[in-house]
């Protein structure tokens, strides 16, 4: 039998003030009821960390769900931590940490990208925008770790799906449908994320080399090896000089491999991929596990484009496709690395305008690939698409949209304009 | 045969029979429309073989453009239509109904890509699971998830219901591997969700649609990602004095960071069951058997074996034996994989359940269906997916013994409802079906019911697909009498319906 859900206690909100910031569920839902009544757009905020990627739309009210936060039944043993969506994503590492465990798909800090400095966000954010970090082509997206969420609709229901055990089939899977949503289906209330032991070493086996091809041809081969890295990354000679660190011996491009486990089967495989990459001593340099991490945390912030002034686009490639699109990219002053072991590009763009910017949706596209503006001047953001989409996604999307906020008061028009 | 009710039969599309077959027959090659009875049997059941109906007509397209023309003629004259891959499902899934057209994907049996570039490989999606791995294993690569039944299930079907395996724990379940579909909607809208590049934006098409069990569209497409297979394998054979000797040393791996390839346990009763049809060497005096896998590197491999070990000895293990070679560890698996044949031996007929728990609740739950097995005067034999919490108690009954199958059926949902009480779910690999649907409200409350009937709604607004499976009877729904009915009374009385 379930429990009644607490949805008619009343709460003592004043609707007059233009952002909520509750503490409670009830309060939440209070909320959401009042602007489905009233047709008002509200706009949810976690941390701020990743707001102004998207599209920029009207809200009368702001949701701010930084107060809604707290750890409320973490199991090391079960692999899972079942949190409130306000929660900041640096107090769920830090209560991780303690066990030795982590979120294997290690979320990009884009603090340092919009504000200069760390702000990983709050773990509803994380969800919501499902950018998953080096380990993708390994562990999967963010939403391969969501076990189950509980949500307020634009109704104002409270809604969940999923659980806390990894395996379930239960109904649809409506995990996988709010992640990367942007907030746009649920006010997300509770998620149950999946944890994992972190792993005993990691090391990373850098490789000095400035060229692309050869880049792509090293990523390949190791992503195709069963030396199993779980990390793969190609930066050109202008952002080697950002990992100055002890056990790197140069500072001009690279490309980097990590591999991790136990310690001995982390040496041999290290060694392994070096005979198979036929790589000699003097072009490669291993991290050790200390500077491993620092390597992979930079990449994960997005450090080499700290404070980056605008024009940060995210492509996603199929990895045969890379190549291609970089060279064509080339003919516009971009600089960019490579994550993702060759399929995720991170490219800024000196000068960005809609003419530019519908040539480079056109190579991507008709490379199978996709495209999302991270940063772009406010100007340029009004006037094109931040995420793509076909027209057949976007009458599905339509209807799905409907089904969970049928007066569209839920981020209106963060995504796509009408949903 | 169970009495289940299923959504009302429309009288005008039975009286239609005819003018149906002859549209269809202008649709596609009239060969591939089945009419009469002898061709409709092999249909009329899947893989839950205690429920059976035969469908209407059968056709089986061969084109993507023939399955949205199809699709598109029976959503405009209001006829349903129940999608099937191979027909190997555990939950009645793709259980025909009386006035259903059965949409049988058997000709979509190619693979169209091998992308060693991309690590991927675009298919049809009635190609087999194990087809996928041997396409590809000359070259040294194989696609992860394995349902036991991987020789005959479907890639679609895989996908329909997000079949796992014993390799899931490490791997995940189908949903993880997945790149993308080409799925057709009811309205005969052809839709691409994902491809070879990751993540695609907007909504999660991809993750809504895979194990939505044929509700919400049929896929004639899947891209899976493919994975190097792993250089060393090595699987030990455990055997344990108690279940909670076994339970609790599955926790402290998984806890301890070890993450094995895949982990089981079997009771007794099964473990001498296999056994004894598949001599598999397994010790057979043990209350509970254990088979730990894991892959990776020799270093690695021999690091967590010799982790594995020292837990189970200090878990009281009563033998151990870690394979010396592949066909000995194949050897131990065969056993396993013949759990659900050899249980043809103990009893006429089984039900496998499907239920999925914390794993630090293995010990209470086994406790509970013993105590149950007692109540309900039927056997019970225990194979798990101990790794990741996914139970597959088997029930002995008789099928033609109609008061052994009602046991059989209360039994089954009493372990169910345990299992969503001691914070688990009602299915973790097979599906809800039609064999799990009155119990969605003991996992779900009408607010959460009601939200994913609204997306099946906006996607297929007449509810002509797969109508009947997954979702309880919703109250404005109760006079169409979808409810189980056996001896006169509802099944499950105490259960709140919709």
């Amino acid at each position: 039998m379930f429990m009644e859900e607490k949805q008619n206690s009343q709460t003592s909100l004043d609707f007059n003030q233009n952002i909520f910031k509750p503490s409670s569920r009830e309060e939440i839902i209070e909320i959401v009821k009042n602007c489905y009544k009233k047709n008002i757009p509200l706009e949810i905020n976690g941390l701020k960390s990743k707001n102004k990627i998207g599209r920029n739309f009207q809200s009368e009210k702001t949701l701010d769900l930084s107060d809604y936060k707290g750890i409320i039944d973490y199991k090391p043993e079960e692999l899972y931590i079942k949190v409130k969506a306000g929660t900041p994503l640096k107090e769920i590492i830090e209560e991780l940490d303690k066990n030795n465990q982590q979120l294997a798909f290690e979320p990009n800090d884009f603090g340092y990208l919009f504000s200069g400095e760390s702000n990983i966000g709050s773990i509803g954010g994380v969800v919501s925008c499902n950018f998953a970090g080096s380990r993708r082509f390994k562990v999967g997206s963010v939403r391969d770790h969501i076990l189950g969420f509980q949500g307020i609709n634009g109704k104002g229901e409270t809604i969940k799906s999923g659980g806390t055990v990894v395996k379930n089939v239960t109904g649809y899977d409506l995990s996988k449908l709010i992640s990367g949503s942007f907030g746009t289906l649920t006010v997300l209330t509770e998620l149950s994320i999946k944890v994992l032991p972190k792993p005993e070493t990691s090391k990373t086996l850098v490789i000095k080399n400035p060229h692309l091809k050869k880049a792509l041809d090293f990523l390949g081969k190791a992503l195709s090896s069963s030396t199993d890295p779980s990390g793969g990354v190609f930066y050109p000679d202008y952002f080697g000089k950002n990992f100055v660190l002890n056990d790197l011996t140069h500072d001009g491009g690279l490309t980097a491999i990590r591999i991790e486990g136990p310690i001995n089967s982390v040496d041999q495989r290290l060694n392994r991929l070096s005979k198979e990459l036929s790589l000699l001593d003097q072009e490669l340099s291993i991290l050790d596990s200390e500077q491993s991490n620092i390597f992979w945390s930079r990449t994960k912030n997005l450090e080499v484009f700290k404070s980056l002034k605008s024009n940060l686009l995210r492509i996603v490639l199929p990895i045969s496709e890379t190549l291609q699109v970089i060279q064509k990219l080339k003919s516009f002053d971009i600089k960019y690395f490579i994550d993702w072991g060759g399929s995720l590009i991170w490219a800024s763009f000196d000068q960005l305008n809609t003419k530019i910017l519908s040539e480079i949706k056109d190579t991507v596209k008709k490379n199978q690939g996709y495209i999302t503006l991270i940063k772009v001047e406010e100007d340029l953001k009004a006037s094109v698409d931040i995420f793509t989409i076909d027209p057949i996604k976007y009458k599905i999307s339509e209807k799905i949209k409907r089904s969970f906020d049928p007066k569209r008061i839920l981020n209106p028009g963060k995504m796509y304009t009408g949903i | 045969m169970s009495s289940l009710q299923m959504p009302k039969v429309d009288d005008v599309v039975m009286s239609k029979k005819d003018k149906i077959a002859s549209d269809l027959c202008g649709i596609i090659n009239s060969k591939n429309v089945l009419s009469n009875p002898d061709e409709l049997r092999p249909f009329e059941t899947d893989g839950l073989t205690a429920y059976r109906q035969m469908p209407l007509l059968v056709v089986m397209p061969e084109t993507v453009e023939e399955v949205s023309q199809i699709l598109e003629y029976c959503n405009e004259n209001k006829i349903k239509v129940v999608p099937r891959g191979a027909g190997t499902g555990l939950s009645g899934g793709s259980m025909p109904l009386e006035d259903c057209v059965l949409m049988a994907m058997g000709k979509f049996n190619k693979i169209i890509e091998i992308d060693y570039e991309n690590r991927c490989v675009v298919t049809q999606p009635c190609v087999t699971n194990l087809a996928i791995t041997h396409a590809v294993q000359d070259k040294g690569f194989y696609y992860a998830p394995d349902p036991s039944s991987q020789i005959a299930c479907s890639i679609g079907g895989n996908v329909a219901e997000n079949s796992g395996g014993v390799h899931s724990l490490k791997y995940g379940a189908t949903t993880n591997n997945l790149l993308g579909i080409e799925v057709v909607l009811m309205d005969g809208t052809i839709a691409k969700f994902g491809g070879k590049a990751m993540d695609a934006e907007g909504y999660d098409f991809l993750g809504l649609m895979t194990g939505s069990e044929g509700l919400l569209g049929v896929i004639t497409k899947v891209t899976v990602k493919i994975l190097k297979s792993p250089e060393v394998v090595k699987a030990a054979l455990v055997g344990f004095p108690s279940i909670e000797d076994a339970g609790n040393c599955v926790a402290e791996i998984i806890a301890e960071g070890c993450i094995p390839a895949g982990m089981e346990i079997m009771d007794k009763a099964l473990t001498k069951a296999t056994n004894d049809y598949s001599k598999a060497g397994y010790p057979t005096d043990a209350e509970a058997m254990m088979i730990v896998e894991f892959d990776g590197t020799e270093h690695e491999v021999e690091a967590y074996i010799n982790k594995a070990k020292q837990i189970a000895e200090k878990n009281n293990s009563t033998s151990l034996k870690i394979s010396k070679s592949n066909e000995e560890r194949l050897k131990f698996w065969a056993g396993r994989k013949a759990a659900f044949p050899a249980c043809g031996v103990l009893a006429p007929d089984y039900m496998c359940m499907d239920g999925s728990i914390p794993r630090g609740k293995l010990a209470e739950v086994l406790n509970e269906i013993s105590r149950l097995s007692k109540k309900y005067n039927l056997a019970v034999a225990n194979a798990f997916h101990a790794g990741d919490g996914n139970l597959h108690p088997l029930i002995m009954f008789d099928a033609n013994d109609k008061e052994s199958l009602r046991k059989c059926e209360e039994f089954g949902a009493d372990i169910l409802k345990y299992c969503v009480k001691v914070g688990g779910a009602l299915t973790g690999e097979h599906g809800v079906g039609i064999e799990k649907r009155e119990l969605m409200c003991e996992a779900f409350n009408d607010k959460d019911i009601q939200q994913q009937l609204t997306i099946k709604v906006a996607l297929d607004p007449n509810s002509l697909l797969n109508p009947g499976k997954v979702y309880p009877i919703l109250r404005k729904c109760a006079e169409e009498g979808r409810v189980h009915v056996h001896g006169g009374k509802t099944k499950f009385p105490d259960i709140p319906r919709f």
